[in-house]
């Protein structure tokens, strides 16, 4: 079984690179602790996002040795995306010299873990995801939402809606409904829905399937009855292809669906077969393999048999693309961090000056090869998710195709919101926000070899 | 019909055939648990095994008869595996032992799984369209109804197999009373061997169909979670109960969904069969269908 034979080599070529880890810190090493998740029922999108993650660092060691010569090491540790076990992990690996950054890729593991980072002073990265106030730096210094929160992409679909519409004003006497996961990650956007809802005139329905999601006929039935215009598909797993496939059974059309970020993959609509044709999802990347970036992960590092997917059809899958631009925003805010303190091994508390001055502009996306993989990231203290824009792509049955413009997330109208509730958490903590002019400030003075 | 009539049937309609697809996986519990008194929590790590070995071998290429008839054969395996090595070593032992064992079992199924088929998830396409027949403004699914067909075939089988066939008989008599059975020289192992074949089989068949409406992936084991209020509903030992059930809590499901759902927040149909399930325990603990077990003390 040849599948099982790679499996067992990649085992044992990623336990020789553990032991080769675990040994005495190199001081010109960077260190990844990863809570993956390779089994269990989320291991299709465990494998494709870590394996993307690893590939973009094995990229950067392999081409260029490391970040101006800082060696990038990673050491993974299985959670089965289970939130004690994560933070057994958590609590297993921290220990590991010269970590740079935490990225689970869970809103559990992540939620369990912000008390932790930001008491141990490394940054915790939950990369279109997350608690939507850790937006507001000031309250929450070591946590990156990047790219996109749960705020910002319910504004971008609503914008595109519009865009298919014909202009905001055309939202005006307009139904959506929202299919949300039951679950706090599904309804976490209940109330954004509702205030946009009331700025454009729409009318909101939202419904909510229990998990996992694997029956949804009365759900379907309700909207059926409704007969709303759109409908947003907010789910996870499994709930996101049986949503498709009810959808055809009550007649309602797919392209007509829109899945929100966590809906968006191969894994979600393969499953559906010929229900998902037409169907319409929001992004932050593209999926492909074609861009630069992509081609020199396929010849330098899957060349030399080191790529981490066990199957290569899957380059330039969804997840894996998530994988590789999670790798580009790490690994440049490491390059960010050392310009300020140093081309060595950086501590946690640097890495996350590191992402607060992540500034990636088309040009420099350009440069990373990653020009159409994703837009660009501005990130400060003050906003640490960084104006990630986002685009929508449509499945034909066997690929994804961009169908949109990369838009801008309405966040003039978002931003009141998210700091009122980071004001409320700092509140409830006894926190006080940090005063970011005043550290930028400070930060203009030069630190390289102190 | 009447709009809101024809919404009424609607979901009655969708929620009865929707509890067959529950009473499928409901009826492969019941075979373990008529002739040898073991809830078998393997069921749905069998339900997944069966779906991505079927799966997996379509995607590299073997014809679907072959695939069928090859996936047949390692059901056939599995079950006589988990006989000899599991169930057997642990004869007279607690049911509470016997449960917690098909429990591990389980959890080897879904990582054996995994390690030989992968973590991908696949479309299963069993050639039959899902697209609505609208019956007097009252759709209903095409697969549903085929899915309908199969569950009632295999209850018909199952039960002219069980009155007729001399090893059906000879399930039943153990049933009754496994001592007796043994005394009358029938050889228990070879039965209970024989069980956890067709248990193998019936997990196949639910698999398939189940796999065709979610996708094969990982997330097929958590069907169970359907199947226990069926079986509280309609007995552990009883293979109509288990279709009666399942059409119940279909029913009970969509309707309380749609028409008590806004009322009380919605999303309420992951529950409320239990609720359904946990009243008519208090009720009739043996179910509609089961034997109620009289002791003599």
């Amino acid at each position: 079984m040849p599948t099982l034979k790679i499996r067992l080599r990649s085992a044992l070529v990623a336990g020789t690179a553990l032991l080769a880890l675990t040994g005495a810190a190199n001081a010109d090493e960077q260190h990844f602790p990863l809570q993956s998740y390779r089994v269990g029922p989320y291991a299709a999108g465990g494998t494709g996002f870590f394996g993307g993650f690893i590939d973009y660092l094995n990229l950067i060691n392999t081409r260029d040795g490391g970040v101006n010569g800082v060696k990038l090491t990673w050491s993974e540790g299985e959670t089965q995306y289970e939130v004690e076990r994560g933070v057994e992990v958590y609590e297993r690996l921290k220990s590991r010299p010269g970590i740079a950054a935490w990225n689970p890729l869970s809103v559990g593991i992540a939620y369990a873990m912000i008390d932790r980072i930001t008491k141990d002073k490394v940054p915790l990265i939950t990369i279109n995801h997350g608690r939507t106030d850790s937006t507001d730096g000031r309250v929450f210094p070591y946590v990156f939402p990047l790219l996109l929160n749960p705020y910002s992409e319910t504004s971008g679909i609503v914008e595109y809606l519009a865009s298919r519409e014909g202009g905001l004003e055309k939202l005006k006497g307009k139904t959506i409904a929202v299919l949300f996961h039951g679950s706090p990650y599904g309804k976490e956007t209940i109330p954004i829905y509702e205030l946009l809802a009331k700025k454009y005139g729409f009318k909101v329905e939202q419904i909510e399937v229990p998990h996992p999601g694997n029956e949804q006929q009365s759900q379907w039935l309700t909207i059926r009855r409704l007969k709303p215009d759109y409908v947003v598909l907010r789910g996870w797993g499994v709930m996101n292809p049986v949503a498709l496939k009810t959808a055809q059974k009550t007649g309602f059309p797919a392209n007509r669906i829109v899945g929100n970020v966590w809906s968006n993959s191969e894994e979600d609509v393969i499953p559906a077969g010929e229900a998902a044709k037409g169907y319409v999802a929001i992004t932050t990347q593209a999926s492909g393999a074609e861009y630069p970036v992509l081609q020199e992960v396929t010849k330098t590092v899957y060349g030399a048999g080191t790529g981490n997917l066990a199957d290569r059809k899957r380059i330039g899958s969804v997840y894996h693309n998530l994988g590789i631009v999670n790798g580009i925003l790490n690994v440049e805010a490491v390059r960010a961090a050392q310009e300020k303190f140093g081309k060595r091994t950086l501590t946690g508390d640097e890495v996350r000056w590191g992402f607060e001055h992540l500034r990636l502009d088309e040009a420099r996306v350009a440069a990373l090869g990653a020009k159409g993989l994703f837009h660009s990231i501005n990130v400060t203290c003050a906003n640490h998710e960084g104006e990630g824009r986002v685009t929508f792509q449509q499945w034909d049955g066997a690929k994804w195709s961009v169908v949109s413009d990369w838009i801008a997330p309405d966040w003039a109208t978002l931003r009141p919101i998210i700091e009122a509730s980071s004001a409320t958490y700092a509140k409830e903590h006894g926190l006080t926000p940090r005063d970011c002019a005043k550290e930028e400030a400070a930060s203009q003075a030069p630190a390289v070899g102190q | 019909m009447s709009p809101d009539l024809a919404f009424l049937v609607e979901v009655l309609v969708g929620g009865l055939l929707s509890g067959v697809m529950y009473a499928l996986v409901a009826i492969g519990f019941v075979l373990i648990y008529k002739t040898s008194g073991v809830l078998n929590f393997a069921q749905g790590a069998m339900l997944l095994f069966a779906a991505l070995t079927f799966v997996s071998l379509t995607e590299r290429g073997v014809p679907f008869a072959g695939a069928f008839v090859a996936t047949l054969g390692v059901m056939v395996l599995l079950g006589l595996t988990i006989e000899r090595a599991v169930l057997r070593p642990l004869v007279n032992q607690p049911p509470i032992t016997l449960f917690m064992a098909t429990l591990g079992v389980a959890y080897v199924i879904e990582g054996a799984a995994q390690l030989a088929w992968g973590t991908q998830v696949h479309g299963l396409d069993l050639g039959i369209d899902d697209t609505p027949i609208d019956i007097a403004g009252v759709f209903v699914s095409r697969f549903d109804l085929f899915a309908a067909a199969v569950a009632g075939l295999m209850v018909a089988v199952l039960s002219l197999f069980f009155r007729y066939t001399r090893t059906g008989l000879a399930f039943r008599a153990v049933a009754d009373d496994p001592l007796a059975a043994l005394n009358t020289g029938l050889r228990l192992p070879r039965i209970w061997a024989a069980v956890w074949i067709a248990s193998g089989i019936v997990a196949l068949v639910a698999g398939l169909l189940w796999g065709a409406r979610l996708g094969v992936q990982f997330s097929l084991s958590l069907v169970v979670l359907k199947a226990l209020p069926v079986l509280v509903l309609g007995g552990f030992d009883s293979i109509l109960g288990a279709i009666v059930a399942g059409l119940i809590v279909g029913a009970v499901e969509k309707l309380s969904e749609v028409y008590l759902g806004p009322f009380i927040g919605g999303g309420i149909e992951g529950w409320i069969a239990y609720v359904a399930a946990l009243g008519f325990l208090l009720v009739r603990p043996s179910g509609l269908f089961g034997v109620r077990s009289v002791e003599r003390v």
